[in-house]
């Protein structure tokens, strides 16, 4: 294990009814977010590489936590999402080192593929800062009911010499998607696009 | 009375290894199980409402049964309990209290013979409002290692015509409990206090 993790949250949301709507079958999502300790924080570092191991580790056991927490086999995930939030001792890079040159690998392998960027935030900020997730479809980022996001926050994360680090995965779009474009089952599969 | 309308339920669970101290060989868990209903009282006063706890009892042991199942799904991991609720603006406070004894009651009869108290918090507040769930052992309200509390809250919930109910349990005791006071192995178990 590469990461010091002090602790691991996941959290399950299911939208049964909106706007007095009944949602059938509920829509639901998940993400793991994971606190760890910042290698590299109150210094300037040129070489992050320590910290894209980091996310290439992350990108499996977060991946795994959220769609257990789904409870779906991972070939059922329908979008992806990934974000960090640095603590106030980081730079913004080092969220970028995590979440860009390695995490998405693992995440794929776990899922079975992915043809699609797995779009991403990130921040710095302090202890309750919130993190908002975007999600995309995970075989074509053009997919408009999978246009989405997953809002999440650990009270006591990050401290200064922290990141927290998230992944997000869902069964389903937006509960009641009516904007048009392009739909799940036009997806052609060649470029992760459409 | 009215019929329990939810429209969405979310679970968070959170694993803690350390807080700058000792990594702990069995990691802290807490989890919270949150619904949100639609508030059958709100936007007028409402004399008689007390029924509407007997018709919250199913949606509590619903909301117990999977804290348990977040938990690994044995009863016997749970040591410590607490809930709560927030209720939307255009409701009173007093439609929080409903939440007290089908909120409380599902989770001792899901645990078996719990015998503490469930602590429990309430406020009126708008959607991202946080509650800090207070957390005891629940067989013995003094034993001070199992004092603590669970941030949570929904960013869309409550709407004001909803309310949020939440309930959560703790494997043990905080991660670095050291302030002394009753211990876990010195419960006697009469009165659920000692």
């Amino acid at each position: 294990m590469k990461a010091s993790i002090r602790k691991i949250a996941t959290f399950v949301e299911e939208t049964r009814n909106e706007m007095g709507r009944t949602i059938a079958p509920p829509t639901r999502r998940a993400a793991a977010v994971a606190v760890i300790e910042n290698p590299y924080a109150g210094k300037y570092v040129e070489d992050l590489s320590e910290l894209m191991l980091i996310g290439e580790e992350l990108g499996e056991l977060l991946t795994l936590r959220a769609v257990a927490a789904l409870g779906i086999p991972p070939t059922s995930v329908e979008s992806y999402g990934k974000a960090a939030a640095v603590g106030e001792n980081g730079e913004i890079e080092h969220a970028a080192a995590i979440l860009h040159p390695k995490l998405g690998a693992p995440v794929r392998k776990v899922l079975g593929g992915g043809a699609a960027l797995i779009p991403s935030s990130k921040k710095r900020g302090g202890l309750g800062v919130v993190l908002d997730i975007p999600l995309g479809h995970k075989d074509a980022a053009f997919v408009r009911s999978h246009f989405d996001s997953m809002e999440v926050r650990v009270n006591d994360a990050p401290r200064g010499n922290e990141i927290m680090v998230a992944v997000a995965v869902t069964d389903s779009g937006r509960p009641l998607a009516r904007v048009g474009g392009l739909a799940k089952h036009q997806i052609k599969g060649e470029d992760g696009l459409r | 009375m009215p019929e329990v309308q939810v429209r969405k339920k979310f679970t968070a669970v959170e694993e803690i290894f350390h807080e700058g101290g000792p990594v702990s060989c069995v990691p802290l868990r807490r989890a919270a199980a949150l619904a949100v209903i639609r508030n059958p009282f709100a936007g007028a006063y409402v004399k008689e409402i007390s029924g509407f706890m007997d018709d919250l009892k199913p949606l509590g042991l619903e909301m117990a049964r999977a804290l348990v199942v977040a938990l690994g799904g044995d009863a016997k991991v749970v040591e410590g309990y607490g809930k709560g609720a927030i209720v939307g603006a255009a409701g009173e406070l007093e439609h929080g209290a409903l939440w007290h004894v089908p909120g409380g009651y599902a989770m001792r009869e899901i645990l078996g013979d719990a015998k503490a108290i469930v602590a429990s918090t309430k406020k009126v507040g708008s959607p991202g409002t946080r509650l800090d769930v207070p957390i005891t052992h629940i067989n013995a309200s003094y034993v001070r290692s199992h004092f603590d509390a669970m941030e949570v809250g929904l960013a869309d919930a409550p709407r004001s015509d909803e309310i949020l109910l939440a309930l959560v349990m703790t494997t043990g005791p905080r991660v670095h409990a050291r302030v002394g006071g009753l211990k876990a192995s010195e419960i006697k178990g009469e009165d659920g206090l000692r």
